[in-house]
């Protein structure tokens, strides 16, 4: 294509697409139709969406233009986004990627939603997802696995596969994910997009169905740090419904985006480049840090002694919270039920039989048998207590360095199947972002390179609460680089 | 063989917040179902719980009033277990760090000595909601209004050894309960309820025998009735050479009995940990002292207080102090009277209470006012009236008639004290009844009441009782 | 730490779960698995070690007591699976 041709309007960023908005250079009616075009027309080969709202998004996008009228429109007024359908979205179907919430209208709307809704984005549609957020390739979901854009025989990662896909094929523009154990970041990376989990507690939980409470976070995915930091600055917040939401200000990321980096101290860690690390990988990675030197930034050898247990830790605690987060799930008040139930004790085993699968039936029978009686202090103390121990490595790390750097994932993506067979090997693909979730801290995702056509991500950690300098490390990469700009072939 | 009786008795009550624990729907009884049980109380998916802070307040209130520490850090932790009243398939409780620790409570027994009964502890939890059997084609129907209610849950040690020491316990900490403010204490509507742990032992056995839980007992006669049902039915176990077993039992009133649960046989294993939704209750030195500087009067103090500062018998103040609202009115109507302790202390206790039990009321209800009640023993005080027409009396203000002096005035009940007045209804009496008079003088002592009467009834009840006494025994000796 | 089929049906059992006979097996091996994978927490020493509940060293917040919560039955209730008369209907609970 002529590099001198105007961006085709799905290529834009957010922030491109907010200025051209602005400008008046088209309608977000307009912008939206050119999405939902496109959904409809690679969606079946990704399988990305599993609900596409087009008639409300057009509602909301007409609504948008009439604000932008009347003068009252913030910089994502009429942006169209997706949302992971582990959010309640008011009135409209919220699955969780599981049968057992497939005909699940949720009857209100997570706080996210209600406050990029406020922000007036449009929402295309709720995006597939590994079910009920427990799996690292989008394919344990009720409705398929989710295609890689890059290499349609690989996985896109998970479990925000649906959304990680979206954003790299140009279906949307931006989207949010979760992330517990590295759901954001690790298919941000297999999809060479961007993607944050902020601090624990930055982003509010409510109406974001739980997984593992004392993990979770949302947060936004899209092309670049950005347009990260403008989702960011719209979802974060002090909610009052969530008991673990942090009443702290939201900085604006956006104009702290462009900090210069000299004095910028990276820590790399050694148990991130050793033993697991595919050498490909590491060349790219190590070829991005090379970048940032270039830049001004100084690296620092660090260690993080524990970070082997953070794998174990982490498949006692998710797990075991997982198993009580799960047990509404009866058939009683929502959700699935078993036909002619012949007893109360019918009624909960055949209707949550068939409304989890595999993977989710795994984690609550070790989450319960972690939590039974005479177990509690062998798994779940002592995973609490290595938890410790890994944010003590953190602290410890954050007194000499200002961000941790390394890769995001051991490998690019693998293919779709390969690993089913064998979960364990499946957990392994999270052994650099698990323990950012155990200690709470902010992690991010940026691109930066392919092995073939599979790409590679840089995993940034900040100190709590430091979501503005991790969005800035990265920006400041984005613009001497052009790995966020790649488009997969046929998108 | 002596057998010793062990109880422990753990309860459950209701908190009078106006909220529920964890969610901002109401908690008032009694609405039709499910109208009450917002997104947070019917467990949907992705909701979260955020504390009610009246409900740690009165939970530090109670844990004062027994004297207990109160833990400056509590922690709420997740009881797992299924079933349809309980939504989330798990209910928010305290397991290892509850809010309120060792307390004690003091329950007077019936040969008039007193015992402390320990408080293990106390600790915040939410109620489940409800089932109702009645048929919906061969289904139960649940309700999740009370879903989410605060409790505070109360577990005594095993420190009762008797039926009667676990009634007097659970009637002290009832009293307690309703004394501060935090529980209505409205046993059929299921605000107070109890639990009892029960085993039996051979005397100067050290070890505890195994126990049987008898659930929800929601009132003091049943508790009595069960607890001694199952102490004989495991003495009779235990000789005839069977075993108790540990179990859940619930008492049938119409049987009398205690019966096994079915289907609750297998021990439940509640995987107790750290509810993640919610972070360490932290109570500061000021939360603690304005919970503090909040408690009223307790029963004890107050009728200590009764018994120094009005001259009242322990008994006459335990009467009196039974509710706040009681002692409160009693006192307001010494107040408002200026003194006379005593003549307050039987009217209350004795026509005023008469009239409320006869209709049912508590003295929240009573028609009759402190100071109108002031305003009527008054009128015996400055002898405008006698005793016995100030009953009459107080049947008209109970009715509403208005104030003492007006019904009096209405019905012209003023006593006669005029000396003249109550010497001519006397020779009136004597002069109609010659051969009594006759009798009397001749030595029939006992006709003294008759002529007391005659006058009594001649005057319409009016003479001063005294005066006609004095003056008829004058009169009649001749 | 090695799971058979009856540990597997008994841990079923507590979370609710029907496990059909032929998945016992596999279930069972999977469980076992992920143990042993987790028992490589045991190769540090956490004596004296204060466990982490949560990242962030916060105390929970208290809202004040207020009915805040309008009826919505009708709403929730739509997306019942049964109900009648505004109850949520179960197989008849036994006491």
């Amino acid at each position: 294509m002529n590099s001198s041709s105007p961006t085709a309007m799905h290529d834009k960023t957010i922030a491109q697409l907010s200025a051209s908005l602005a400008a008046g250079e088209f309608s977000s009616e307009e912008l939206t139709r050119v999405f939902l075009a496109r959904i409809e027309q690679f969606n079946p080969g990704l399988n990305a969406f599993i609900t596409v709202t087009a008639e409300p998004a057009l509602a909301q996008a007409r609504a948008a233009d009439q604000r932008r009228r009347q003068g009252e429109a913030g910089p994502l007024a009429g942006v169209p986004i997706a949302h992971k359908d582990i959010f309640c979205t008011n009135g409209v179907r919220t699955s969780c990627g599981s049968r057992m919430l497939d005909r699940f209208i949720a009857p209100y709307d997570a706080t996210v939603v209600e406050k990029l809704n406020a922000a007036g984005v449009v929402m295309l549609g709720k995006t597939n997802m590994d079910e009920f957020a427990m799996g690292s390739s989008n394919e344990t979901s009720f409705y398929g696995p989710v295609r890689n854009p890059w290499d349609l025989d690989a996985v896109p990662g998970g479990s925000s596969g649906g959304s990680a896909a979206a954003v790299a094929a140009r279906l949307t523009p931006g989207a949010t994910g979760t992330d517990t154990g590295g759901s954001i970041r690790q298919p941000a990376a297999l999809c060479g997009i961007t993607g944050i989990k902020p601090t624990y507690g930055r982003v509010s939980r409510w109406g974001m169905i739980a997984y593992a409470s004392s993990l979770d976070q949302g947060g936004p995915m899209a092309r670049t740090a950005e347009d990260c930091a403008l989702l960011l600055g719209a979802m974060a917040g002090f909610d009052p419904r969530d008991s673990t939401s942090v009443d702290r200000p939201v900085p604006d990321y956006v104009a702290l985006l462009d900090q210069p980096l000299a004095g910028l101290k990276i820590g790399l860690p050694k148990e991130y480049f050793g033993e697991g690390l595919d050498s490909e990988v590491a060349r790219v990675v190590e070829a991005a840090i090379a970048e940032y030197r270039k830049l001004g930034a100084e690296t620092v050898d660090i260690s993080l002694p524990n970070s082997q247990l953070a794998i174990p830790a982490y498949y006692v605690i998710a797990p075991a919270e997982c198993s009580s987060n799960l047990a509404r799930f009866d058939g009683v008040r929502y959700g699935h039920r078993c036909e002619n139930p012949k007893d109360l004790l019918d009624l909960y085993t055949r209707s949550r039989a068939e409304g989890f699968g595999a993977e989710v039936t795994r984690r609550i029978l070790v989450g319960t048998f972690a939590l039974s009686a005479g177990y509690y202090d062998a798994y779940y103390l002592k995973a609490q207590q290595i938890r410790r121990l890994i944010s003590d490595d953190f602290r410890r790390a954050f007194a000499q360095v200002d961000v941790i750097a390394g890769p995001t994932s051991p490998t690019v993506a693998f293919n779709i199947g390969e690993k089913v067979d064998d979960p364990i090997t499946m957990y392994l693909s999270d052994i650099y972002t698990i323990a950012v979730n155990l200690a709470g801290l902010p992690g991010l995702s940026l691109p930066v390179g392919f092995v073939g056509q599979r790409p590679v991500g840089l995993q940034l950690i900040g100190n709590y609460f430091a979501e503005d300098r991790l969005l800035n490390v990265a920006h400041r990469y984005q613009q001497v680089t052009d790995w966020h700009q790649r488009v997969p072939a046929g998108f | 063989m002596e057998w010793e009786t062990v109880i422990g008795l753990e309860i459950h009550a209701q908190l009078a917040t106006q909220s529920k624990i964890f969610s901002g729907a109401s908690t008032a009884y009694g609405a039709e179902p499910n109208t009450q049980a917002c997104a947070i109380d019917l467990g949907l998916p992705g909701v979260l719980p955020v504390l009610n802070r009246e409900a740690a307040r009165m939970a530090v209130m109670f844990g004062l009033a027994i004297g207990a520490d109160v833990a400056h850090r509590s922690v709420f932790a997740r009881k797992n277990y299924f079933y349809p009243d309980l939504p989330k398939g798990y209910q928010i409780s305290q397991y290892e760090l509850p809010v309120v620790q060792k307390g004690q409570l003091t329950i007077d027994l019936e040969d008039g000595t007193s015992k402390v009964i320990g408080i293990t502890r106390a600790h915040l939890e939410e109620d489940a909601g409800k089932s109702l059997h009645e048929d919906f084609h061969g289904l139960s129907g649940i309700d999740l209004n009370r879903a989410g209610t605060p409790l505070l849950e109360i577990v005594s040690e095993p420190d009762l050894r008797s039926a009667k020491e676990a009634v007097a316990y659970m009637k002290k900490l009832h009293q307690m309960v309703v004394y501060l403010g935090i529980c209505d204490g409205n046993m059929q509507e299921g605000s107070f309820r109890c639990d009892a742990n029960i085993s039996v032992r051979r005397k100067g056995d050290p070890k505890f025998g195994t126990r049987a839980e008898i659930k929800n007992l929601n009132s003091f006669r049943f508790v009595e009735r069960a607890i001694e049902f199952e102490i004989e039915r495991q003495i009779d176990l235990i000789e005839s050479g069977g075993k108790v077993v540990q179990e859940t039992r619930l008492y049938d009133p119409d049987q009398g009995e205690t019966r096994s649960m079915r289907g609750k046989e297998e021990a439940n294993d509640y995987r107790y940990f750290p509810d993640p939704d919610l972070l360490p209750l932290v109570l500061d030195d000021e939360f603690i002292a304005a919970a503090r500087a909040s408690l009223p009067e307790l029963p004890d103090g107050k009728k200590q207080r009764f018994v120094e500062q009005y001259g009242l018998s322990s008994y006459d103040a335990e009467v009196l102090t039974a509710s706040r609202e009681l002692g409160d009115y009693y006192e307001a109507t010494v107040a408002a009277l200026g003194g006379e302790p005593k003549l307050c202390a039987n009217w209350v206790m004795g026509d005023l209470a008469a009239f409320l039990n006869k209709d049912n009321r508590d003295i929240g209800q009573s028609p009759v006012s402190a100071v109108q009640l002031a305003g009527l023993l008054r009128r015996i005080q400055d002898q405008t009236i006698s005793g016995k027409i100030a009953k009459e009396v107080f049947e008209a203000l109970w009715a509403g008639e208005g104030d003492a002096d007006a019904i009096i005035e209405k019905r012209g009940l003023k006593q006669i004290t005029d000396t003249s007045a109550i010497e001519k209804v006397i020779d009136d009496v004597i002069a109609a009844n010659p051969e009594q008079l006759a009798q009397y003088r001749a030595g029939k002592d006992k006709l003294f009441g008759f002529f007391v009467g005659q006058v009594m009834k001649l005057s319409k009840g009016k003479a001063n009782p005294q005066q006609v006494n004095e003056l008829l025994a004058e009169k009649l000796k001749g | 730490m090695s799971l058979g089929p009856a540990e597997v049906a008994k841990i079923a059992h507590l979370a609710r779960l029907a496990i059909r006979e032929k998945d016992a097996p596999a279930y069972a091996r999977n469980l076992s698995a992920i143990l042993d994978l987790v028992a490589q927490m045991n190769a540090v020493d956490t004596t004296g070690v204060a466990p982490m509940a949560h990242p962030l060293d916060m105390a929970q917040r208290l809202r004040a007591d207020e009915v805040a919560e309008p009826n919505q039955r009708k709403h929730f209730q739509a997306i019942a699976p049964r109900v009648e008369a505004g109850l949520y209907l179960v197989p008849k609970v036994i006491e």
